[in-house]
């Protein structure tokens, strides 16, 4: 059952980043930054609002954790390089940091 | 290298998150971290990242787009997460272990741009150029 709920969320989570990548990421990868700000915030807000069990499965595990990515932020970062880089990489863990902070004070 | 359709590239993204985010759900349920560093995510991120810098590396990838789309979007893209890492962070400060915190947060990015530098060295520009262009790292 637990697979089944982490594969659900994940089916939409990951092509839901594939399309917000297509359709914003240009020089600077707008896309994921956002996917990673609103998956952050969200699964902050699940765990402030005390959400567990099978709904954080699906929707945590499998859905915002497919959804967010670290690996792209990490190569498309070194890929930039010097300060435009250091600075997406920097921007986007501490922007989810305080998104996810904020997600779950909310919650 | 061209992009694959948007249709065959949301098919192979889903798939491929399936499998990464089974992988990751699997490793962090079997290896459950008891102390207060969250060793399991550190090492699937900084794993997840060095990996998905080695795939515009692989002949089969330049030859199937689609197939790059599927490891590096998908498998990896959903094998990695931001969410967790930041939730987790957010729960050592509300626990007060900020110095854990701030370890873990930093300490996740540093190791996982230095594994995607290490790898990337050994990697043709123009290979990490045109699977970019193909959505490799999306």
């Amino acid at each position: 059952m637990t697979a089944l709920l982490v594969a659900l969320g994940a089916s939409v989570g990951a092509p839901a980043r594939l399309l917000a990548g297509r359709v914003l990421d240009s020089r600077t990868h707008w896309g994921t930054l956002l996917v990673n700000l609103v998956g952050s915030a969200f699964l902050g807000w699940l765990v402030g609002h005390g959400v567990d069990g099978r709904p954080l499965t699906l929707l945590g595990t499998g859905f915002c954790g497919a959804f967010t990515t670290y690996s792209a932020m990490a190569v498309q970062s070194v890929d930039r390089g010097g300060l435009r880089g250091a600075a997406y990489a920097v921007g986007s863990v501490l922007g989810c940091l305080a998104v996810a902070w904020a997600g779950y004070q909310l919650g | 290298m061209t992009p694959p359709r948007l249709g065959v590239a949301l098919g192979a993204a889903a798939a491929g998150g399936i499998l990464g985010s089974l992988a990751r759900a699997g490793l962090t349920s079997w290896l459950p971290v008891s102390d207060a560093f969250p060793w399991t995510v550190f090492w699937i991120n900084v794993v997840g990242s060095a990996v998905l810098a080695s795939v515009p590396a692989l002949a089969a990838v330049r030859r199937t787009p689609w197939l790059g789309v599927f490891l590096g979007t998908g498998v990896l893209g959903g094998f990695t997460t931001m969410s967790t890492a930041s939730e987790q962070s957010v729960a050592l400060f509300e626990h007060h272990h900020v110095l854990t915190g701030v370890f873990y947060c930093a300490g996740t990015l540093a190791a996982a741009v230095a594994a995607v530098a290490a790898v990337g060295r050994w990697i043709p520009a123009p290979d990490r150029v045109a699977a970019e262009a193909a959505g490799v790292d999306e």
